[in-house]
């Protein structure tokens, strides 16, 4: 085989949880030709030091992103909603547990 | 115009102090500053294991050997976390690879020094970590989101390096005096380039301007110098050895020391390639991604006959 072939594999997208019933977190990325690669990968990478009990591996190519230049707009229809929050409703004083 | 717009909004982005992330506007020479700043730090990290592992198999004990060993795996963690932020730029890590290996990239002038004797891991720990901590918790507060989070992550297993290195010192400089004169010895030999490889003076750092602006740096490499010389001088007081600099003297109204002149002739020229070790690091690391690469080639064509068995089972 030639040099054209050589590749530094496919890109893996990291996400650890560090203890049991909190959400798994992106931490960053490793190359890996597949899955079970990729987590033997990233425990050696992003958790030399207890910081996870568990591992999730998604092919970088397979995550679609919201673009930051229409952040503005995308995320407006919840600006104008505010009846969606607790603090909206004026409760008399003296009635407990709202 | 639409770019001078766009660049408005990413200095008021910055001067807020919020991050800049991957898929954010940026200015083509932030991104490419980053990319320089980020893979030669990366490189660094990887080159920076070749003179720790020339001593893992001649370690003095099981102790020291198993710390090593943890050390210099966390060195090639720290190139990757790293790589992996210069990738989120859209570069490939093969071209920043290629950039190492054809001497277009390059890394810390200090990795071209060989380690002579054990007591050389001492003073890698205490003192070449000890400097690159200074830059790196500095390098931490920066803009570019990836950079600073590889950056966190970095300086938090950077504390263990250090620590280990001064304790190999520590042991022996309360050893016998044959022990305490390979510490002095290796002191005088990595003082300079210590202090050196944090960076020229300002007034010779062609980078510093944007880099600031930017807040890629948010300090002058002097300013880092300084606070790394300030903090390591009683360190080395305390082991009972001394700092081989004849000017150097404690200022009681700045309340810092003041060093004597750098060589910075010999940082350039080591940065050049006329080290004592530059053929040599760069020549293992070509071999390795040589000798690497039936092994990237193998895997490949595992993972591809896998997916192909699990497509006709």
């Amino acid at each position: 085989m030639t040099n054209t072939t050589d590749t530094q594999w496919p890109l893996w997208e990291v996400f650890i949880q560090a203890n049991p019933g909190i959400s798994h977190k992106h931490v960053g990325n490793v190359h890996a030709a597949d899955a079970e690669m990729a987590i033997q990968n990233a425990r050696d990478v992003y958790t030399r030091r207890s910081e996870g009990i568990s591992i999730w591996v998604v092919p970088s190519n397979q995550i679609s992103a919201s673009s930051p230049e229409d952040m503005g707009s995308f995320f407006e229809p919840s600006n104008d909603k505010p009846y969606r929050h607790p603090t909206f409703y004026k409760i008399p004083e003296g009635v407990k547990h709202l | 115009m639409e770019d001078l717009k766009r660049l408005e909004e990413f200095q008021a982005k910055i001067d807020k102090g919020l991050k800049i992330e991957p898929k954010d506007w940026m200015p083509e020479k932030y991104r490419l500053q980053l990319i320089r700043m980020m893979s030669q730090h990366a490189h660094s990290e990887i080159v920076g294991m070749l003179p720790e592992g020339n001593w893992i198999t001649r370690a003095p004990s099981l102790r020291r050997k198993a710390i090593l060993l943890s050390k210099v795996q966390d060195e090639a963690g720290h190139g990757l976390y790293l790589y992996s932020a210069a990738e989120t730029l859209g570069i490939d890590r093969k071209e920043l690879l290629n950039q190492l290996h054809t001497g277009k990239a390059k890394y810390s002038s200090i990795f071209n020094y060989p380690t002579l004797t054990w007591a050389d891991i001492g003073a890698i720990g205490w003192l070449v970590d000890g400097a690159a901590i200074m830059n790196q918790t500095m390098l931490a507060r920066g803009s570019y989101g990836p950079y600073s989070r590889a950056m966190v992550k970095i300086c938090k297993e950077e504390s263990f390096h250090n620590r280990q290195g001064y304790e190999i010192m520590l042991s022996l400089c309360n050893g016998t005096p044959e022990q305490k004169e390979m510490a002095q010895d290796s002191l005088n030999r990595w003082w300079w380039p210590s202090i050196s490889m944090l960076g020229p003076s300002d007034a010779e750092s062609v980078n510093s301007d944007d880099l600031m602006k930017w807040k890629v740096k948010l300090e002058s490499n002097d300013a880092i110098r300084q606070r790394f010389i300030d903090r390591t001088v009683p360190q080395a007081d305390f082991l009972g050895l001394t700092i081989p600099d004849k000017d150097l003297k404690f200022n009681t109204e700045t309340g810092h020391y003041e060093h004597g002149p750098i060589n910075w002739d010999e940082f350039f020229n080591v940065i050049k390639g006329n080290g004592p070790c530059n053929k040599e690091r760069l020549q293992t690391r070509v071999d390795a991604d040589r000798n690497g690469q039936w092994v990237r080639e193998a895997a490949l064509a595992y993972a591809k006959k896998r997916k192909e068995q699990e497509v006709t089972a």
